[in-house]
């Protein structure tokens, strides 16, 4: 992979299960130091083309290019440079923040991991709650520690499915700062699959919208608001799911 | 294979067992309940069975066996299902883990669970019943090896069906090895079987070892074909499990079923 050249590139992805068809034919890259917005409804295909980026999910057809790596072949060389956090995935309740981080250090095979669990609990502030096991921490707490999970190996490709869903304005802004200053330190391809069209505007460089499998809109946020003349993001995303 | 991602992982197990101590009780209390049940049982036995009188402590090692396999069989289904108990398969899965390594990982916790439960329940079996499990030696440990063995390849299976069709095949787990036990003849001898169920009997190698551990307490003679063949079998079912694994593993990528294994 050279300096510049995209750290995904996605070429003709479909998935079929049976007669249904979840995603039809995708084209998109993502982008080293940008963050890339997956918009679309429930059931518009983001869940299925994100399982695909992660080799949870095995494509019909077409192909997935990470780090100039093909994912099918090479999928175990791939994922020690790539992270996720989402809603739809938990870490063991009974485990304490600290035990769960450092299961995910050794399974990273992280250098040094006692250092880099107290670097991400001092910049994530977990420290208060460390030892405490997971299920009995707050919903806000709780995000915070898959995002430290997430980051545990400085992953250079993130995905992030609704990164400040159960968290207060003011954490949800200093979580984004947060990833921003990371993305800037590591040049890292972030992937935002969120509903929250604010936060799209405020975190993403490039947004794909899309609706029945398909991308149906592309283009910077404001490209978007401008090409649709809506007054915002959340207004274009509403028209463009209606049709 | 990575030794790091391997310890990772039985490292969590262990966080896991260290933070519930009922876990704990119940991997000792069911091992040490069957043995004490087992053997008031054995000892009326004893005294009413002309068959039993030759080998008073038979009875009460086949069941220690019996549950050798047994929790060989479950513990290393019950550490998977823990992971989709708490939905974290799919961190699993998209961490650099190997299938191969998280196998790896269930046989070693699994050992581990069978040790804390099984060894209290040898050592109470001396003062309660005067039976030194230990003193048979190196054939009884080639047989429970045998044992051990074959509850990885049930727990293989398992564990591919659980990734499969989730957390709704979670009786599987517990059912599974109880479908085939009729056919390991553990409390009696394989010719009491039906001549068709004798040949089944004789498929599978746990059929092998019970008959191997009567004929070391009933004739003291220690038949290494009964050996043979059932570490044969355990061959054959070691890649049969892992081609099951292997053929579940790719199908659960194929329908989308890795980050989704709820009911």
């Amino acid at each position: 992979m050279t300096e510049g050249s995209p750290v995904v590139a996605v070429r003709g992805l479909t998935k079929k299960f049976k007669r249904f068809t979840a995603v039809d034919c995708l084209d998109f890259d993502l982008l080293p130091n940008c963050t890339t917005a997956l918009l679309g409804s429930n059931g518009a295909g983001k869940t299925t083309t994100i399982s695909m980026l992660l080799g949870l999910l095995l494509p019909t057809s077409g192909s997935i290019q990470i780090f100039g790596e093909d994912l099918l072949e090479d999928r175990f060389k791939i994922l020690p440079r790539v992270n996720i956090s989402s809603p739809y995935i938990d870490l063991p309740q009974r485990l304490t923040v600290r035990q769960n981080l450092n299961v995910y250090a050794r399974l990273y095979e992280i250098p040094n991991a006692r250092q880099r669990i107290e670097t991400l609990a001092s910049d994530l502030e977990l420290n208060e709650f460390i030892d405490r096991q997971l299920r009995k921490l707050s919903a806000g707490q709780k995000t915070r520690v898959s995002l430290a999970k997430a980051l545990i190996n400085e992953p250079e490709l993130l995905l992030l499915d609704e990164p400040t869903a159960s968290l207060d304005p003011e954490s949800a802004s200093w979580i984004r700062e947060y990833l921003r200053r990371y993305q800037q330190r590591r040049n890292t391809a972030i992937l935002l699959a969120s509903h929250n069209m604010l936060e799209v505007e405020r975190m993403c460089q490039q947004v794909y919208i899309m609706s029945h499998g398909r991308i149906v809109a592309q283009g910077t946020p404001q490209e978007l608001i401008n090409h649709h003349s809506k007054e915002n993001l959340e207004e274009v995303f509403i028209q463009l799911a209606r049709t | 294979m990575s030794l790091t991602r391997i310890t990772a992982l039985i490292l969590r197990y262990i966080y896991l067992l260290r933070s519930s101590w009922p876990r704990v009780l119940e991997i000792i209390f069911w091992p040490t309940m069957q043995l004490i049940t087992w053997g008031f049982i054995s000892q009326h036995l004893i005294a009413e069975s002309e068959w039993y009188q030759k080998a008073p402590a038979l009875l009460i090692t086949a069941v220690l066996l019996w549950d050798i396999l047994f929790r060989s069989h479950i513990n290393f289904a019950l550490s998977f299902l823990e992971e989709l108990w708490s939905r974290n398969l799919g961190n699993l899965f998209v961490s650099p883990l190997r299938p191969h390594e998280m196998l790896v990982s269930l046989t070693a916790i699994s050992i581990l669970r069978t040790m804390v439960g099984v060894i209290p329940a040898c050592f109470i079996a001396l003062p309660l019943f005067g039976l030194d499990i230990f003193g048979l030696g190196s054939p009884l440990l080639l047989f429970y090896l045998n044992l051990v063995f074959f509850g990885w390849c049930t727990g293989i299976c398992v564990v591919a069906v659980l990734i499969r069709f989730g957390v709704a095949a979670e009786s599987l787990a517990w059912l599974s090895i109880f479908l085939i036990a009729p056919l390991m003849a553990v409390y009696y001898p394989v010719d009491v079987l039906p001549t068709t169920l004798q040949n089944m009997a004789y498929c599978i190698p746990p059929a092998h070892v019970f008959e191997g551990l009567r004929e070391l307490y009933l004739q003291q003679n220690f038949d290494t074909a009964n050996l043979w063949r059932a570490a044969g079998l355990n061959l054959f079912y070691f890649f049969l499990s892992f081609f099951i694994f292997h053929v579940a593993y790719q199908s659960a990528r194929r329908h989308g079923l890795l980050l989704n294994t709820s009911e």
